[in-house]
């Protein structure tokens, strides 16, 4: 049975003990999509990245992929449907004592009996995809963090998976491996008929490839609407958000006491 | 003043229970996903290689050396009793018995051990085993159990390397250098030393030391804060607790494998 939306995310709210992260989050992500999570660093965007893939539980509401809601499976259902997925974590998270190669063979080799040649090929035409055919026998160590990121995405596309996910694609590239990861983003998504989340706070870049976006702020959604609707917003979070405006319902400052009292000028004047 | 101690007594003591409880089940999961390490008997190779094969430059230069130093002080002793014979019992029996067994697994613990922790840590601290995780892998089967069980094979290897280069160098310095009769080395030695009493009971001993390492190696890495401090502090307290579990089981074990005999 195939599902229109490939990731369905109803009610949910999560907290680390006694800090909530996520209060009430609706989101679906619908198959063929690049869907944009935004909002800004600590807003709880990696923690639904975490609930997509199983990795904590919410304490409320559901997470469903591909039809299934995650909340009721155990680990062996768990790690079957995340053969389904792939995920792209910020540093790429390579394993350090593997080459290019082993780290794209990883998962091939856990989860099936290829034989070597044809295993071979698989990884070759993976690293070609992005564009690393002749990097195979680096070690991780000897890239660049752009380069890093392509292995780790060939990587998580390694099993074909019907989602992906890519946890701050854009942090820490330069401007050309920038544009080469939002492109290949996109040409992957709509080649491979992959599905693709992507939490950022990089706009410009990921509203150049993404067909609909999620604001989060305080752990809800504020905001969500294709690239066209964001840019147009005048929503004032928003409206800062996407023009990276230092004045807005975001301060600049931490909550603090004020100013002239911390300096303890106000004792010595008066 | 008085209720703040009380206080952070009581809490140093929940969260040491509670660590202690979390390590249980750590090794409860590290048995029940032992699969792997055997059905993939490669991978606990490779880890052997890495905790076992490079722990023999340090084990066998350390084993010489004890044995040589024993050499020369049980020389000293028993020739004021005039029964220098006896040295190679007495190099054989301390090594064999107590000093193979324990120096070797001080120094897996501070040579493999910290390794283990701080591998495993920093796996963690760059989302490596959560990677795997999400890759469908489980990291306690793919990474951990072949290490615990790499760790548990090389110690009593290496624990016997140590007892052979020991009683190499007691005989380095008992016989070739200070001159005692080389028969009576070897024979007397081969009379006293006994295949259960002693060699079994050093190789048992190596096994729990190795099972209590790797324990505590692998549980400090996982169990570590993803940050260079976490790793660090877990790396320490690797060598500190399990030199400290070594030498505590290594008397209980030495009570109950030894009292009585002659």
């Amino acid at each position: 049975m195939q599902h229109d939306n490939l990731v369905e995310i109803e009610g949910v709210a999560f907290d680390y003990g006694a800090r909530p992260v996520l209060k009430g989050i609706n989101l679906t992500a619908k198959r063929g999509q690049v869907i944009a999570i935004m909002g800004s660093s600590g807003c709880g965007k990696t923690t639904l990245l975490r609930l997509i893939g199983g990795q904590i539980k919410p304490s409320q509401g559901t997470v469903r992929v591909a039809g299934e809601s995650l909340g009721e499976l155990n680990q062996a259902g768990l790690y079957r449907l995340r053969r389904k997925m792939g995920m792209l974590f910020q540093f790429g998270a390579l394993f350090t004592d593997m080459s290019v190669f082993d780290n794209v063979a990883f998962q091939l080799r856990e989860h099936s009996d290829l034989p070597e040649d044809a295993l071979r090929d698989m990884v070759l035409m993976k690293l070609h995809a992005v564009g690393l055919r002749g990097a195979s026998h680096l070690m991780p160590a000897e890239l660049s963090g752009g380069m890093a990121r392509r292995v780790a995405l060939a990587r998580a596309i390694a099993l074909d998976p019907q989602l992906v996910m890519y946890d701050e694609p854009f942090a820490g590239l330069d401007p050309i491996s920038l544009g080469v990861t939002g492109n290949l983003i996109r040409r992957l998504t709509d080649t491979l008929g992959l599905t693709s989340i992507l939490v950022t706070h990089d706009v410009q870049e990921s509203l150049k490839i993404v067909d609909y976006v999620y604001f989060v702020s305080e752990g809800v959604i504020v905001a969500e609407g294709t690239a066209d609707d964001i840019r147009a917003s005048d929503l004032p979070y928003v409206h800062q958000f996407v023009h990276g405006e230092a004045e807005g319902p975001v301060t600049f400052h931490y909550p603090a006491a004020p100013y002239v009292e911390d300096l303890r000028l106000g004792g010595q004047s008066a | 003043m008085l209720k703040l101690a009380i206080e952070r007594l009581g809490n140093r003591t929940l969260q040491g229970v509670g660590r202690i409880g979390f390590a249980v089940r750590f090794f409860v999961a590290i048995m029940l996903h032992s699969g792997t390490a055997f059905r993939r008997f490669g991978l606990t190779i490779r880890e052997m290689y890495f905790s076992g094969v490079q722990s023999l430059i340090i084990i066998l230069v350390s084993g010489l050396f004890v044995g040589m130093v024993l050499g020369l002080q049980g020389y000293e002793t028993l020739q004021t009793y005039g029964s220098e014979e006896a040295l190679g019992i007495l190099v054989a029996m301390s090594l064999v018995r107590e000093l193979g067994p324990v120096v070797a697994a001080l120094l897996f613990a501070s040579r493999a051990g910290s390794a283990i922790t701080a591998e495993i840590g920093l796996m963690k601290a760059t989302e490596q085993l959560s990677a795997m995780e999400m890759m469908a892998v489980d990291p306690i089967a793919r990474v951990v159990a072949p290490r615990f069980w790499a760790g548990v094979i090389s110690m009593p290897l290496l624990a016997a390397l140590f007892s052979a280069m020991g009683i190499f160098g007691g005989y380095l310095v008992g016989v070739q250098l200070i001159g005692v009769d080389e028969g009576a080395f070897w024979s007397q030695m081969q009379s006293a030393v006994d295949f259960e009493q002693d060699i079994l009971n050093g190789v048992i001993k190596s096994v729990v030391f190795g099972i209590a390492i790797t324990t505590i190696a692998l549980f400090e890495g996982y169990d570590a804060p993803p940050t260079a401090e976490g790793v660090s502090g877990a790396t320490t307290r690797t060598v500190v607790t399990s030199s400290l579990a070594v030498l505590a089981l290594d008397f209980v074990l030495t009570a109950f494998m030894f009292r009585g005999l002659s």
